[in-house]
């Protein structure tokens, strides 16, 4: 850096917050995860200002890859002005002193808890996921050292097994969200509890998909342009959500709605869970059923902070 | 006799399993010691002896689940023919362990998944080995909860639920379901009572018969190697000291172990 630029992040800390070392340490995992996509690569992480759970492992990476010039865009459950996405950006702004949007096109790196934006990513274009249980085959194989072997020798019948009992209790598949992905068709991956409805989105993506599992330690990556199949049965296909209402605020039709509740007497609608897109496109003037209802919108937002909040 | 072996009389047959000097030692411990001996298909092999005198060491050893310490287990490997199973790569004989081989524990939690439905558990097998139907994995389930005569209307009970003669049926149905060439079984019928034993052990031969399936059955029940066993070798410990057709054995002891053995004192 040249002495005329001028440090733009909270001098106290090192640049993004991790010292160097670790983050060559975290981009030597990322290098080896994007080499062999969907394998879970070991990684010294660090302890991080904030509890596990609050995506420590996504932090890292974004940490990790993240320059001066870049612009973050942070989402949980697709809203950007939850706690947790609020305060993941002010700590990038002040530990990195990078820019911050709300705006899927304008960011280099997004960094999501279980939601992939409903805007189509383009080549360039980060997306760091936040990881709370990376081993897919964790629920039914407890032992770490079993299903090393698993991945190892590509044995995957297991996953199967899950997906049976499902439609054995339920009758179709109901598995919603950490549905089971086969990447390049060799590793089998959770993609993060994001809903299904977004696992046709991490196939031929343009964008880097990168995954941090902080507690586990655990990195692991989609390179542009791969293939990520969803597992199903050929008499149970895969299947995505689909809903008979349209977003209330933006008359979306192809979006993920979440349900809010509007008072005690069952009343509801249904609202896009990604906050900027229907943001958009009410800006582009679309509009649903309550689209012109200010106390829709409110009622929206408070939604989508109690759903954060877990 | 069994067919199996009149077929090995007139030397039409080649072995499944050709065992060669086995020998395994834990530290200065003597698990089995200097073992051979060969296994034709379809032919049922009991295995005796008191305890801890290296029985379930030797199955441990010839199913690969313990490597020895000296000695070899040549197995007739569908595609390729006799191969040493301890030169294979550690996915081949994992392989091998969950298509060709079936191991049914004495203990079902070691052979079963508790927390899968009996169907999944059946299924299981199928699916590593690519079966991606649903329906069909179903028709297999119901068809082998049917075999070992369990409730079909039980498919989607978790085996937690069953009793002990039930959890080995469905372990057993779980193995058998790839159609495995040789089985092992380490005490089946073991911790069960009378009246169960003697019904799955009913199931267990006609089964075995059946299906023509090679097994290598570690019991210290000799009512359990009469009524399946076509020879059987009585151990002592960690040597075989008496072998050969099991009720010339069981009638004509030569060892004096073996005549001990089948004497009433020592039967349990
Ligand atoms: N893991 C081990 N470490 C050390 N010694 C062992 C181990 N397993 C077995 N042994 C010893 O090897 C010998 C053979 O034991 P093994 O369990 O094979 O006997 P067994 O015939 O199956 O007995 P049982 O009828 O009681 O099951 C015994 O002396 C036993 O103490
Ligand atoms: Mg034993
Ligand atoms: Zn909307």
């Amino acid at each position: 850096m040249s002495a005329l630029e001028e440090v733009r992040w909270d001098a106290a800390y090192n640049f993004a917050y991790l010292d160097e070392q670790t983050k060559r340490m975290i981009r030597r995992a990322l290098l080896k995860a994007i080499a062999v996509p969907g394998y879970q690569v070991p990684f010294g992480g660090r302890e991080m200002p904030l509890a596990y759970g609050w995506g420590t492992g996504g932090i890292q990476v974004t940490a990790s890859v993240i320059g001066p010039d870049d612009t973050l865009k942070v989402i949980d459950q697709g809203a950007d002005d939850t706690t947790n996405a609020v305060s993941i950006r002010r700590f990038f702004s002040r530990v990195a002193g990078v820019d911050t949007t709300e705006a899927t096109e304008e960011a280099d790196i997004i960094q999501t808890r279980h939601r992939i934006p409903e805007a189509p990513l383009r080549e360039g274009q980060v997306l760091v996921y936040q990881v709370p249980q990376p081993e897919p085959l964790r629920q039914l194989e407890p032992r770490e050292t079993e299903t090393r072997k698993m991945h190892g020798y590509a044995e995957y019948g297991l996953m199967h097994v899950r997906l049976y009992e499902d439609i054995a209790r339920y009758g179709h598949i109901a598995t919603t969200y950490s549905y089971p992905v086969m990447v390049n068709g060799r590793y089998l991956m959770s993609p993060s509890p994001i809903p299904k409805f977004d696992n046709p989105k991490m196939q031929d993506n343009p964008a880097i998909q990168l995954f941090g599992a902080g507690r586990e330690k655990r990195i692991y990556a989609i390179p542009p342009y791969a293939s990520v199949k969803s597992l199903d049965f050929d008499d149970h296909p895969f299947e995505v959500q689909t809903w008979d209402e349209a977003c209330a605020l933006c008359g979306a039709q192809n979006s993920y709605l979440d349900e809010v509740v509007l008072d005690d007497r069952g009343g509801k609608m249904f609202v896009c869970s990604d906050t900027h897109f229907c943001a958009d496109r009410r800006a582009e003037g679309h509009r649903g059923e309550l689209g012109g209802d200010p106390a829709a919108l409110a009622f929206a937002r408070t939604a989508e902070e109690e759903g954060a909040d877990r | 006799m069994s067919a199996a072996m009149a077929m090995d009389l007139a030397g039409e047959r080649r072995p499944l399993l050709k065992v060669d000097r086995l020998t395994k030692h834990y530290g200065e411990q003597v698990g089995c010691e200097d073992v051979s001996f060969v296994l034709y298909p379809g032919e049922v092999i009991g295995i005796v002896g008191e305890s801890g005198s290296g029985k379930s060491t030797l199955l441990n050893v010839l199913s690969a689940q313990m490597h020895p310490t000296t000695g070899t287990v040549d197995y007739d490997l569908r595609a390729q023919g006799p191969r040493d199973i301890f030169t294979l790569s550690e996915p081949e004989r994992r392989k091998l362990m969950r298509t060709d081989w079936g191991i049914v524990h004495q203990n079902p939690r070691d052979g079963l998944r508790m927390n899968v439905s009996a169907g999944g558990n059946v299924g299981e097998r199928l699916m590593a080995i690519g079966a991606r139907h649903y329906g069909e994995l179903r028709r297999e389930g119901l068809d082998w909860m049917t075999k070992v005569e369990l409730d079909t209307s039980r498919i989607d009970d978790k085996p937690k639920t069953f009793s002990g003669g039930m959890q080995q049926r469905l372990q057993i149905a779980r193995n058998l379901v790839t159609r495995p060439r040789l089985v092992f079984m380490d005490e089946p019928t073991g911790g069960l009572d009378v009246s169960v034993q003697a019904r799955l052990l009913d199931l267990l031969r006609g089964l075995v018969r059946e299906l023509g399936i090679a097994a290598i059955i570690v019991t210290h029940d000799l009512a359990v190697v009469r009524l399946l066993a076509d020879r059987l070798m009585v151990m002592r410990r960690g040597r075989v000291v008496e072998a050969g057709l099991t009720d010339q054995v069981l009638d004509d002891p030569h060892h004096p172990y073996t005549q001990l053995l089948v004497s009433s004192v020592l039967q349990v």
